[in-house]
């Protein structure tokens, strides 16, 4: 009987058009996307069927589910004119270094007594201060949130004016409230009111998208 | 294009053509090729470009009246004119008209059931004026600027329902914001966010639904 030899097959793939494609991929997502900031607090926000986007230029003010309420603002340039107009009126004074590191920062919460030590510390310490934080002080008798949120105005103005005087392109500022779906109804009521003290009486309330 | 060279079958199958062939151990190489995976591949990677945007959060449009004390108020028909008060622990009471004790309160919630079957009964003229609209715009008989301008009109006609908003005390942000999608799916579009009235205040404090 002949023997019959079973053939032996040895696949062989050829791996460089998947490693193209990988290289592709990873260098389309390092070029469009940027990091997603580090958010001071995460925020459960209750869901609406609202289809509005989020505008571009806009100052928000973020309340978490134990009632503090966190600022924010977009802009570096507008970042860098509000902290030096909030700096001359609380008198404390930043430097050009503290002024760009808080140019890059997002959102933050706590009396402005503490942001100087704030923008000077490091990630990991910001962090563990950001979990015992009170917040942007909203009651009478020290109501940093509507300095924030007049001098961020002001700040915005300014710069709307310099960018249509440059010939670019420019929007207004818009206002958003971000909110815990918790948060007691007062505090966000509080804010409201501290936004109509200073004028504004439009808002965007940040909402995930509602599956009907 | 693929090329699979599998071993030949020999005397095994091929034997019904009667084909003399001689046994040979033919080695086989599988050699596949990759041009069609790839060539799907970027069609993928180029419609998701194309088609997709990033995520961005979504939002509600809020707009408060002025805060100013010389505001005369508009008149509303007490027929038209809705309270709802929110609460804590999602319930929400509500009347119809001016307050004028406890027993007017009824009680419902923020399901499909409550608060919503409330809004479309008593917003019924809007909405039927707007289903109206609707077919008129299905059929194709008025364009879709004509459509919104029909449906801005209905919601603001003086047949509309008027909804005020009162978050107690004890209300939650998400309440308020459901309330207000709730509002916004019932084509509700005349409503305030206000506080409760003072004498609202002390009675509801103690009432206690049965």
């Amino acid at each position: 009987m002949p023997k019959i030899k079973v053939p032996r097959s040895s696949p062989s793939l050829d791996m460089t058009p998947m490693v193209d494609l990988a290289f592709l991929l990873v260098t389309f997502f390092m070029l469009t996307t940027k990091f997603r900031p580090d958010e001071p607090v995460v925020v459960d926000m209750p869901s609406s069927v609202s289809e509005t986007k989020l505008p571009n230029n806009i100052m928000t003010v973020t309340v978490d589910s134990a009632g503090r309420v966190f600022y924010d603002i977009d802009g570096q340039q507008v970042r860098k004119n509000l902290l030096q107009k909030m700096g001359v009126k609380y008198k404390i004074s930043f430097t050009p270094e503290e002024l760009e590191r808080f140019a890059v920062m997002t959102t933050f919460g706590m009396p402005i007594a503490q942001l100087k030590g704030y923008i000077d510390e490091s990630q990991d310490q910001r962090k563990t201060f950001n979990q015992q934080t009170k917040g942007v002080p909203t009651d009478s008798l020290h109501n940093e949130l509507a300095d924030w949120i007049n001098f961020g105005r002001y700040a915005a103005a300014d710069d709307y004016q310099a960018k249509k005087q440059a010939g670019k392109p420019v929007k207004d500022l818009r206002f958003a409230i971000k909110g815990d779906g918790q948060a007691n109804y007062k505090i966000v009521k509080k804010v409201i009111d501290i936004f109509q003290d200073e004028k504004v009486n439009r808002f965007n309330l940040v909402t995930n998208l509602k599956k009907q | 294009m693929a090329e699979v060279n599998t071993s030949d079958s020999g005397g095994g199958t091929g034997g019904k053509k009667g084909k003399h062939q001689k046994k040979r151990a033919k080695k086989s190489s599988t050699k596949i090729d990759m041009t069609p995976m790839v060539d799907l591949a970027f069609l993928l990677l180029t419609f998701f470009m194309l088609t997709t945007t990033f995520s961005k959060p979504q939002v509600m449009e809020l707009t408060m009246p002025i805060k100013d004390k010389n505001v005369d108020s508009t008149k509303i028909k007490n027929s038209l004119a809705l309270t709802v008060i929110l609460s804590d622990h999602n319930k929400i009471y509500y009347y119809g008209g001016e307050f004028k004790d406890t027993t007017q309160l009824h009680t419902t919630d923020y399901s499909k059931d409550g608060i919503r079957k409330i809004l479309l009964a008593r917003n019924k003229f809007v909405l039927d004026s707007i289903s109206i609209i609707s077919k008129e715009h299905d059929n194709k008989q008025i364009t879709d600027a004509q459509f919104e301008d029909y449906k801005a009109k209905a919601q603001g006609s003086r047949d509309a329902l008027f909804v005020l908003v009162k978050p107690d005390s004890l209300a939650k942000y998400g309440n308020v914001v459901d309330m207000f999608d709730e509002l916004s799916i019932c084509n509700v579009q005349k409503y305030a966010l206000v506080n409760l009235y003072p004498g609202e205040k002390e009675k509801i404090k103690n009432y206690k639904p049965n």
